[in-house]
């Protein structure tokens, strides 16, 4: 039982993630009539399995709040503002209540507000009466369509002659809806006399379906010939009847037996079942068939909803783990191989090789696509971080999202979401000024943050930026002072100081609001950004804004790569930001007159040599490549001996010892069992800017 | 009798060659033992981090203890090898390689065998050094790897042009 309660909690989980979403959607557009839908099926749901799995608090709570959203749906009631607060508040307090922390007069107090919502006075009367008319017909309709079938199947005993496989045919008729499949075993001969190309068996198959009649004769089109076929309507919708057929009924009306045979032995008063069975009038396996008729007409009837159609499976993320892990050995497997057909110049070998890489291939994106998660999951809370605190604080805040496709894998996301909280409520609360204080300084009083996901090379960077009051470089350098942090005489750019509120127990503004300088600072953010081996950079301009920018590393996927070499090591280059290679000669590189700038199509690209930069010993080759790379908004070109070609790599992070070298993002496995390391381009451009 | 029992206890070693010197690891921190297979030079690292190294799928960063102990850098032989093995770095047990001259045993030694190193005098760095056993008239330096890896001997990874001065810096000298 716990494990079940276990389980429920986790979906309630998800669905009241689902549910704030929506809502939060819906006060956008009210007029949504699919968004209403899926918060009512959202607190269906909720009430539903909370009943069923003793969560009668959480059920009965849900229940005043689904009425209500039922009432919203037939259009009874408006979607306003003050609806979705609600709303909200009474997910909030069913989260409360899976968490075990639930204020049970705060329950009551939503639930007041609940009934108190204006009900069109002319309305009410057919509003009360509407549910309980309308109950029925709405579930006749959303089950119109379903239709049961029963289908006795008798295939001819050549049938295997034709090539027809029943089991597929069985198989066919379960993928239009539920169905249950009786086999019939009456025509099997002795073992002796037994032919394996003879088809001895039949079926009865019940089958409930939303697709027609016509979709379940296609099922037999070329079968037919081949069988006495047989397809019956049982019932119009579960619904439909309302005394179910009896055993009798049904029996006879297979033609199994015949009504005399029923009445003569219902009269004897024994089990009908075992008396026609006795009587010889049956066969056990009918009676089974006829008996699992009946149970599943009952079990279609009883269901209330029409089985959702299972679009998604859950799986333990150790499970992916595990496959993600698996498939990087593959990869480096397979690399051995295209390695070895390379240099066996075995070319039945080689086209192997191709398919196998192929495979790969398309088998490493499936799997990591699966542990990948657009950043919306974590942008949507937000948005509600946004829309309660700038009403809280009185402040008027827009939150526009950018990029919220941008994949990401899911552990990366899941600790992302607290910095990302840190970071929008220091905007909101320092940040992004009263609406008297924008008007004053010439802003439009709706103050705005933009959060914007892109990838960036092999990098994925998140820029959080607000159009507030920015950040003061005085006032950080006054308060390092204060704090003892800064020398009152010490040198500091502006720059210098911005970088100084990630420096623990940092917190710039001047009182201390519910909201933030609680204490936990930008130091916090800023380690667990490096717990993920990502980073943080902040911009600041007085008056006019402030822009962290996260940067977060792919850490656990495999990419596509440029191998290149200099002297006998070799590097990988992210290809996702390689645009071209070119050649660079003695003449180029004099031409440059030290200034390594090169013109590529009438463009001045900046070059490193990075031969120089990693000190490797040896004379570069008379003609070495150019890689050219697009980083933000510009080319970096970076010089190597040669381009070996394009590689799929797994990225093995660097060991702790290696932390410090900010230009190798990482390490992969090559075909020959070597180790080469990948580069991050960004950092190696950065070194670049430092050094001019 | 409790200490005296103590004495008794027995340890297994792994003892290794660097130059004349015998040193000696907990056998339970060691993982494996691999011949010298293509090492990955990190650049900007500092010279006693070789590189890196594939074992099994996992890079793992290889050092060279004798550049670690200042000692000549040698050419390595038949007989070098490297010794995988497991260390705790800042909470959290990391997996590195040392290049060995040659591996010799796994031998035991009862804890009574084993001194405190002499802090004066000696040629080591005693904080490496958990003491010293002897064995067959040798002297076996049992190493503190912890120790070796600890943070504050990571400070000179943390500075990287030091060690290694760009061709560009050594260009403009």
């Amino acid at each position: 039982m716990d494990h079940q309660q276990a389980a429920y909690k986790v979906e309630a989980y998800e669905l009241l993630s689902e549910l704030e979403t929506s809502l939060l959607e819906l006060e956008q557009t009210p007029d949504n009539k699919d968004l209403v839908d899926r918060v009512f099926r959202a607190m269906h749901t909720i009430k539903g399995s909370g009943a069923m799995f003793g969560f009668d608090e959480i059920a009965a709570f849900t229940h005043d709040v689904e009425t209500v959203f039922d009432r919203v749906r037939d259009g009874h009631i408006p979607v306003t503002t003050h609806l979705v607060n609600l709303a909200l508040s009474a997910r909030d307090q069913i989260k409360a209540m899976l968490d075990g922390t639930a204020d049970a007069d705060r329950g009551t107090g939503i639930i007041e507000g609940f009934r108190a919502l204006p009900a069109p006075a002319a309305d009410t009367a057919p509003a009360a009466a509407a549910p309980a008319t309308a109950d029925p017909e709405d579930r006749a309709a959303a089950a119109g369509d379903e239709q049961i079938f029963r289908i006795c199947f008798a295939p001819h005993a050549d049938l295997f002659a034709s090539g027809t496989n029943p089991l597929a045919l069985l198989d066919e008729l379960a993928e239009l809806g539920s169905c249950r499949v009786v086999a019939h075993t009456d025509r099997l001969p002795e073992p002796a006399a037994f032919d394996p190309e003879q088809c001895y068996l039949r079926w009865d198959v019940l089958l409930s379906t939303d697709q027609g009649l016509d979709a379940v004769k296609d099922v037999f089109i070329f079968a037919e010939d081949g069988c006495d076929l047989s397809i019956d309507l049982l019932a119009q919708g579960p619904a439909a009847d309302d005394a179910l057929p009896r055993l009798g009924e049904i029996l006879v009306a297979r033609g199994d037996v015949t009504p005399a045979m029923v009445e003569k032995v219902v009269q004897e008063q024994k089990r009908l079942g075992q008396l026609l069975v006795d009587a010889q009038a049956v066969r056990p396996e009918q009676v089974c068939a006829a008996l699992a008729e009946q149970q599943f007409l009952e079990q279609t009837r009883r269901k209330c909803d029409p089985p959702a159609a299972a679009a998604s499976v859950r799986v333990a993320a150790e499970k992916l783990d595990a496959l993600v892990n698996l498939v990087g050995e593959l990869v480096t497997v397979q690399a051995r191989l295209s390695q070895k057909a390379v240099t066996d110049r075995d070319p039945e070998l080689l086209a192997i090789t191709e398919v196998v890489e192929r495979l790969t291939a398309e088998l490493r994106d499936h799997v990591l696509s699966v542990r990948m998660l657009p950043i919306e999951t974590a942008f949507t809370k937000l948005r509600r971080l946004v829309r309660d605190l700038s009403g809280e604080l009185g402040k008027s805040i827009e939150l526009h999202t950018e990029g919220g496709e941008t994949e990401l894998d899911k552990t990366v996301i899941e600790q992302l979401n607290d910095p990302l909280v840190h970071i929008l409520r220091n905007s909101i609360d320092h940040g992004i000024e009263t609406p008297e204080q924008r008007r004053a300084a010439g802003k439009p009083p709706q103050g705005t943050i933009r959060i914007q996901a892109e990838h960036s090379g092999a990098n994925v960077l998140i820029r959080i930026a607000d159009d507030g009051a920015g950040i003061d470089p005085e006032r950080i350098r006054a308060k390092a002072v204060a704090k003892g942090l800064l020398a009152s005489d010490a040198e500091k750019s502006d720059k210098e100081l911005l970088q100084m509120v990630f420096l623990p127990g940092f917190s710039t503004a001047g009182t201390v609001t519910s909201v933030s300088g609680r204490g936990v600072g930008m130091d916090v953010v800023k380690r667990s950004l490096e717990a993920l081996r990502g980073g943080i950079e902040i911009n600041s301009e007085k008056d006019r804004g402030t822009t962290i920018t996260l940067k977060l590393p792919l850490t656990l996927a495999i990419i596509d790569g440029l191998l290149v070499q200099i002297g006998a090591e070799k590097f990988v280059l992210p290809l996702a930001s390689v645009e071209a290679c070119v050649e660079l000669t003695r003449q180029d590189v004099a031409d440059a007159h030290g200034r390594n700038i090169l013109n590529i199509r009438d463009r001045l690209v900046p070059y490193i040599p990075l031969r120089e930069r990693f000190a490797v010993a040896g004379a570069p080759p008379a003609i070495e490549q150019v890689v050219i790379n697009q980083v933000d908004d510009h080319q970096v070109g970076i010089v190597v001996d040669r381009v070996i070609g394009e590689h799929q790599i797994v990225i093995k992070t660097m060991n702790t010892l290696y932390k410090d070298v900010q230009e190798i993002s990482g390490a992969t496995i090559l075909g020959d069992g070597t180790v080469a390391l990948i580069l991050d381009v960004q950092q190696l451009i950065h070194g670049l800017d430092q050094a001019a | 009798m409790a200490e005296h029992t103590d004495n008794k206890a027995l340890h297994q070693y792994l003892t290794f060659r660097l130059g004349e010197e015998m040193f000696a690891l907990d056998v339970s921190q060691v993982r494996e033992i691999l011949d010298v297979t293509t090492i990955t030079k990190v650049p900007r690292s500092p010279a006693f981090m070789r590189g890196v190294i594939n074992v099994r799928g996992s890079v793992v960063p290889v050092v060279d203890l004798r550049l670690k102990f200042d000692m000549d850098k040698i050419e390595q032989t038949l007989d070098t090898r490297i010794v995988v093995m497991e260390i705790a770095l800042a909470g959290e047990v990391t997996v590195i390689g040392a290049l060995a001259d040659a591996v010799h045993n796994v031998m035991e030694m009862a804890t009574g065998q084993i001194e405190a190193a002499p802090k004066i005098g000696a040629r080591w760095n005693t904080d490496f050094i958990k003491g010293i056993g002897k064995h067959d008239d040798q002297f076996i330096i049992i190493l503190d790897v912890d120790r070796i890896f600890s943070v504050d001997e990571l400070a000179m990874v943390q500075a990287p042009d030091q060690t290694t001065p760009s061709a560009a810096d050594q260009a403009a000298a």
